[in-house]
């Protein structure tokens, strides 16, 4: 990093050097969680205050458990606690987290763009844990040492992509990284949920499962939402789950060893069906593990930069 | 100045020429030296079995090697060996800038209830042992931790003590001692004492 990564706010300028820096470090982290003592004392005396403008347990723990890990103090503010619901504007909430010396901030907001406004009025390292329909460059970090883990490398894997892209954050973030440290990644969904500018990330866009699904290395399956229904984007789920759900037969056309990933909340029966999601090539749970690793590289690479410079 | 030992490993790029380096330890030297480490080992630790040699990332890891392999010439066939990483463990670490070349810690063994010999190339201040100590506590409840290393250079900050020693030297804490290793063959190793550079004959206390 050599002390240039103040903040994670997201994949889009992040170089390749400093997404294998963070693959890296996290490789270190992930012995620390099969240890007899999970913990190391690395973050004594720092403060991580995790931010989260939209719920989210799973991401949240992670994070939790990887500042815990750490030995960081950490604290939760969720929006159905906080002030926000009094009238506070972001930059009011922002200040007064300020006046507590917190090192790093972990933002989840609706708002894309959230994270980078708190990281200009913070000293503290700003990681975004999800904005809007951006990005979220932990899971993107999480889902590439998941991969490297299982593969051994990540360039020249096909990586496929299949669900709504056009309101992933997830699909965006892995769809930059992947293709920065050199995989093919496919992007898939009915033509309704896909984005008009898919292409300029240099990723081949499918509207049909099947083919997209023929010789991948990888297959991630992305949550559809049960309010695409309502707006209209989907006819129904059991028609989605016909056409655009990973079963063994649609499997089967991926290579042999194919793994398949998803970062969940899973519908089982829609984009996934059980047996897959359970079945010897899933690596579903290891991303959950792999999430903490990866977080706790984040915060240590990021907490002892914070509140050495002045704010910008 | 002095002929380097061929086939010795850089360890560092150095400036020696513009330095005063006096050379304490040759190949010989070092290969006699870790030769009686391993037999003063030996003789306190008849069973191998219970025994670890953990090498202090990275200095430590070839003499480990090393130790390890005249170990096991000497009979004590079930030792094992291991190495840790302490950046995760400095008392500097909360304060320092992160050190993106963090090391993994390789410790595949149960260590509850065995002894752990830790093995550095150099004791000076003694934090890095204390660090090690606290790294290898993590893993588990060992029956004792001893130190073994190469060169004791003094000028301790911390109550801790090599149980091993292959050389005591004289240093000024203006000097570095170098330990060079070749990681292919830890007796092929030359330890030195290097002055400051605008200082080119201070030598030691």
């Amino acid at each position: 990093m050599n002390g240039s990564v103040r903040h994670l706010l997201g994949i889009e300028d992040l170089p390749a050097r400093d997404i294998v820096q963070f693959l890296d470090t996290a490789e270190v982290f992930f012995g620390v969680s099969t240890r007899r003592v999970r913990k190391v004392p690395t973050l004594r005396g720092k403060t991580v205050i995790n931010l989260f403008f939209e719920a989210s347990t799973r991401t949240r723990t992670s994070f939790e458990i990887a500042g815990k890990r750490l030995s960081a103090d950490v604290v939760n503010i969720s929006v159905s606690t906080s002030s926000v619901s009094k009238g506070e504007t972001l930059l009011d909430t922002v200040k007064n987290l300020e006046a507590m010396h917190p090192d790093v901030i972990v933002v989840r907001h609706s708002a894309s763009g959230a994270p980078h406004f708190i990281a200009r009025h913070t000293r503290a390292g700003v990681v975004n844990a999800g904005d809007g329909l951006h990005e979220h460059p932990t899971q993107a970090l999480l889902d590439a040492f998941t991969i490297r883990r299982a593969k051994g490398h990540l360039a020249d894997l096909v990586v496929t992509i299949s669900g709504d892209i056009a309101h992933s954050r997830v699909a965006r973030s892995n769809a930059l990284l992947l293709t920065r440290l050199g995989a093919k990644v496919r992007v898939c969904a009915p033509r309704t949920l896909l984005p008009a500018d898919m292409e300029q990330y240099g990723v081949e866009v499918y509207d049909s499962l099947g083919p997209a699904v023929e010789g991948a290395d990888v297959v991630m399956m992305l949550r559809i939402q049960h309010e695409r229904l309502t707006e209209a984007l989907i006819p129904s789920t059991r028609e989605y789950a016909r056409t655009f759900g990973l079963n063994r037969a649609m499997l089967a056309r991926a290579k042999p060893d194919a793994i398949v990933m998803h970062p969940g909340p899973m519908n089982r029966g829609v984009e996934i069906d059980a047996d897959v999601a359970d079945g010897p090539r899933s690596v579903i749970l290891d991303q959950v593990e792999a999430g903490v690793a990866v977080r706790m590289a984040v915060l240590y690479l990021l907490a002892a930069e914070a509140g050495q410079s002045p704010l910008a | 100045m002095r002929p380097r030992a061929a086939g010795v490993y850089r360890r560092a790029m150095t400036t020696a020429t513009t330095q005063a380096a006096r050379v304490v330890m040759d190949g010989s030297a070092v290969a006699d030296a870790l030769g009686r480490v391993a037999r003063e080992i030996a003789a306190r630790h008849p069973d191998g079995d219970a025994l670890a040699l953990v090498g202090v990332r990275r200095g430590g890891i070839p003499l480990a090697a090393r130790l390890h392999g005249l170990l096991i010439d000497a009979g004590r066939a079930g030792v094992l060996v291991g190495t840790v990483d302490i950046t995760l463990y400095r008392d500097d670490a909360a304060t320092a800038l992160p050190n993106p070349q963090i090391g993994r810690s390789e410790i595949p063994f149960e260590v509850e209830g065995r002894v752990v010999i830790l093995v550095d190339d150099v004791l000076y201040t003694g934090r890095t042992t204390r660090a090690a100590i606290d790294a290898v506590m993590d893993y588990g409840r060992p029956r004792a931790i001893e130190l073994a290393v190469l060169v004791d250079r003094g000028h301790r900050e911390l109550p801790i003590q090599a149980d091993y020693v292959g050389l005591r030297v004289e240093t000024s804490r203006r000097e570095r001692v170098e330990v060079r290793v070749d990681p292919g063959d830890a007796s092929h190793a030359v330890v030195e004492v290097l002055g400051p550079a605008e200082n080119t004959h201070s030598h030691g206390a």
